[in-house]
C-alpha cells in the first residue's frame, strides 16, 4: 500500500466511526481530536478496524503515534507491507 | 368517585411519546388502532430466517447522530425517541427545567441478549478470538442502557435505570415513576417501557422451542388472542414513554392532562416458570381495584394482557370473569392482536393506545378474532370493529409476565 493508500484507508475507517464529521478539511499534521470529535472508544475503534482488516496490533505504548494522519501513515506504512 | 387526595399526591399522564409497529405517535397509534391496521410483517433474523414480527419504522436520525446510533443499542434508540417525543408533547422546555429532577424509569423484558449475539457473530468471523470482542460491549448491555442513553441525549442528570419485569415491565416502569413522584425523589418522571426484543434470535427460537412462536400464512393475521386458532405469540419491538407529574405542577402551568393514574398493584405467581396463574392474577386485579378505592363496576375498558398463546389466554379470561363477571358493564379489547408482543413497552403501549376513549369514547377493538374460544368468553369483549360506549371514566390495563408477575394499572379521566 502507498502512502496515499495508507491516508486514504485511514480516512474512511474515521469516517466510519464518526459519520456525521465532515472530514475534507482535515490537516495531516495537526491531532484528529483537536479537529474532529473523537473520544477515546472512537480511538479504540480505529484499533479495532486495523486489527480486523490488517490483523494489525497496535501496542497502547504506540497510541500517540496515531495521533494525527501523518503519524498514522508513517507508524502504519512498514506494518501494512504484506510478509 | 371524588378523590380527597391534596394535588401533591395526585400523578397525572401529561405527555406521551412513543413507536409502535403500526404508528410513530399517539394520534397515528390510535388511528391504526381504530382502523384495524395490524403492524406485523415478514422479517430475516440470522439461524431462523424469515418470522413474523412486529418492527417499528420511526426516524432514529430524528432525535440522534449517526454515531449515537452507531455506538449505542436500538432500545437506546427506541428510548431516546419516545422520550423526546413525550417531552415535545408536554410543550416543556427541558432549557428551562432542573434536569437534575427528573428520572427515567424504564421497563425492560431483557437487555443486552441483542448487542451479545451480535458479539458472538462477529467473533465467529474470527474464529472466536476474543480480542476481536467490542469495547462497546459493557455500556451496551449493562441492564440501564436504554435509559441511560436517554440521559445521555437529553442532559438528565437525575436518577434513570430500568426496571426488568418480563413481559409487566411497562406498567412498572409506570408504576415506578408514580412512586418516585409520591416520594419527591422527582418532579417529573419519564416513565414507561422499551423493547428491541425483535433484534434477537434466541428470543424467537425461544418461543419457538416452547412451541408459542405464532405462525401465519397472512402476517397481519397471526397475533389473534383468544381465537380458536392461536398459536403463539408475534416477537415486536416498540417503545412508550410518558411523562409524568403531580397533579400540583401540573395544573400550576396549565398542562393538557391524559389521565390520572389511581391505582396499581404488583404481585407474584410464586407457582411457574412460564405458565400463570389465576389466582393471583384475580389478586392482583382487586388488589389495583382496591388501592383505587372503587369497585369492578366502576371500570369501563379493559385492557387485557392475552398474546395469543393456547395456555396462557384462557387463564386470564377466567381471571376477568371472576374479578368482573358480576359486573359485566366494562368493555374488553386487547392491543397485542394489532402490534404483537412489544414485551418491555407493552404495558405502555398498551395503556397508550386506550387513553384517547376518554375523548372519542371509542373502544379499539381486538382484532383476528374469527373464532372466539369458548374459553376466552367475556362480556362486552370487543371484536373486529371498534365500539363507541357512553362512559369512559376508568382504564384498567393488565400485564404479566414469565415468572409469575403480574401488574395492573388503573387510569382514571382526569377531573379536578
Amino acid at each position: 500500500m502507498t502512502k496515499e493508500q495508507i491516508k486514504a484507508t485511514i480516512l474512511e475507517i474515521i469516517a466510519q466511526i464518526i459519520p456525521d464529521e465532515d472530514l475534507s478539511n482535515l490537516k495531516s499534521d495537526i491531532p484528529l481530536r483537536e479537529q474532529v470529535e473523537l473520544d477515546s472508544m472512537d480511538f479504540l475503534d480505529i484499533i479495532m478496524e486495523l486489527r480486523k482488516r490488517y490483523g494489525i496490533e497496535v501496542p497502547e505504548n504506540d497510541y500517540m503515534q496515531l495521533a494525527t494522519l501523518d503519524g498514522s501513515v508513517a507508524y502504519l506504512e512498514p506494518r501494512m507491507k504484506k510478509p | 368517585m371524588v378523590t380527597n387526595k391534596p394535588n401533591e399526591a395526585r400523578i397525572v399522564i401529561t405527555g406521551v411519546g412513543l413507536t409502535a409497529p403500526n404508528g410513530n405517535n399517539l394520534a397515528e397509534f390510535r388511528k391504526s388502532l381504530l382502523a384495524g391496521k395490524s403492524g406485523i410483517q415478514k422479517f430475516n433474523i440470522r439461524y431462523m430466517g424469515e418470522v413474523l414480527a412486529g418492527i417499528c419504522h420511526f426516524d432514529p436520525l430524528k432525535y440522534q447522530k449517526k454515531k449515537e446510533l452507531r455506538r449505542g443499542t436500538r432500545a437506546g434508540s427506541i428510548a431516546i425517541y419516545c422520550a423526546q417525543e413525550a417531552i415535545t408533547d408536554t410543550k416543556l422546555d427541558l432549557a428551562f427545567l432542573d434536569k437534575s429532577r427528573i428520572g427515567v424509569y424504564l421497563g425492560i423484558t431483557e437487555h443486552g441478549t441483542v448487542e451479545t449475539e451480535n458479539e458472538i457473530y462477529e467473533i465467529k468471523q474470527f474464529d472466536y478470538d476474543v480480542k476481536y470482542w467490542s469495547h462497546h460491549h459493557n455500556p451496551r448491555v449493562v441492564a440501564n442502557n436504554p435509559a441511560g442513553e436517554v440521559t445521555l441525549n437529553l442532559g438528565i442528570t437525575g436518577p434513570h435505570y430500568t426496571l426488568g419485569a418480563a413481559c409487566a415491565s411497562g406498567n412498572i416502569g409506570l408504576i415506578q415513576g408514580l412512586q418516585m413522584l409520591l416520594l419527591n425523589e422527582v418532579d417529573l418522571a419519564l416513565s414507561g417501557g422499551v423493547s428491541e426484543s425483535t433484534g434477537s434470535f434466541g428470543i424467537f427460537a425461544g418461543f419457538k422451542s416452547e412451541g408459542a412462536l405464532a405462525s401465519h400464512e397472512n402476517p397481519e393475521k397471526a397475533c389473534r388472542p383468544f381465537d380458536k386458532d392461536r398459536n403463539g405469540v408475534v416477537v415486536s419491538e416498540g417503545g412508550c414513554i410518558f411523562v409524568l407529574e403531580r397533579l400540583s405542577d401540573a395544573l400550576k402551568r396549565g398542562a393538557k392532562i391524559y389521565g390520572e393514574i389511581v391505582g396499581y398493584a404488583i404481585n407474584s405467581d410464586a407457582t411457574d416458570f412460564i405458565f400463570p396463574d389465576k389466582e393471583r392474577q384475580i389478586e392482583c386485579m382487586k388488589l389495583a381495584l382496591n388501592k383505587a378505592g372503587i369497585s369492578p363496576e366502576d371500570i369501563d375498558i379493559i385492557n387485557t394482557h392475552g398474546t395469543g398463546t393456547t395456555e396462557g389466554d384462557p387463564v386470564e379470561c377466567q381471571a376477568i370473569r371472576e374479578v368482573f363477571g358480576e359486573y359485566p358493564h366494562a368493555h374488553i379489547n386487547n392491543t397485542k392482536s394489532f402490534i404483537g408482543h412489544a414485551m418491555g413497552a407493552a404495558g405502555a403501549l398498551e395503556l397508550a393506545g386506550n387513553l384517547p376513549s376518554f375523548e372519542d369514547y371509542i373502544v379499539h377493538p381486538t382484532i383476528n378474532l374469527d373464532h372466539l374460544d369458548p374459553e376466552c368468553h367475556l362480556n362486552n369483549l370487543v371484536i373486529n370493529e371498534p365500539k363507541k360506549i357512553d362512559k369512559v371514566d376508568y382504564i384498567f390495563n393488565n400485564s404479566f409476565g414469565m415468572l409469575g408477575l403480574n401488574s395492573v394499572v388503573i387510569v382514571k379521566r382526569f377531573e379536578e
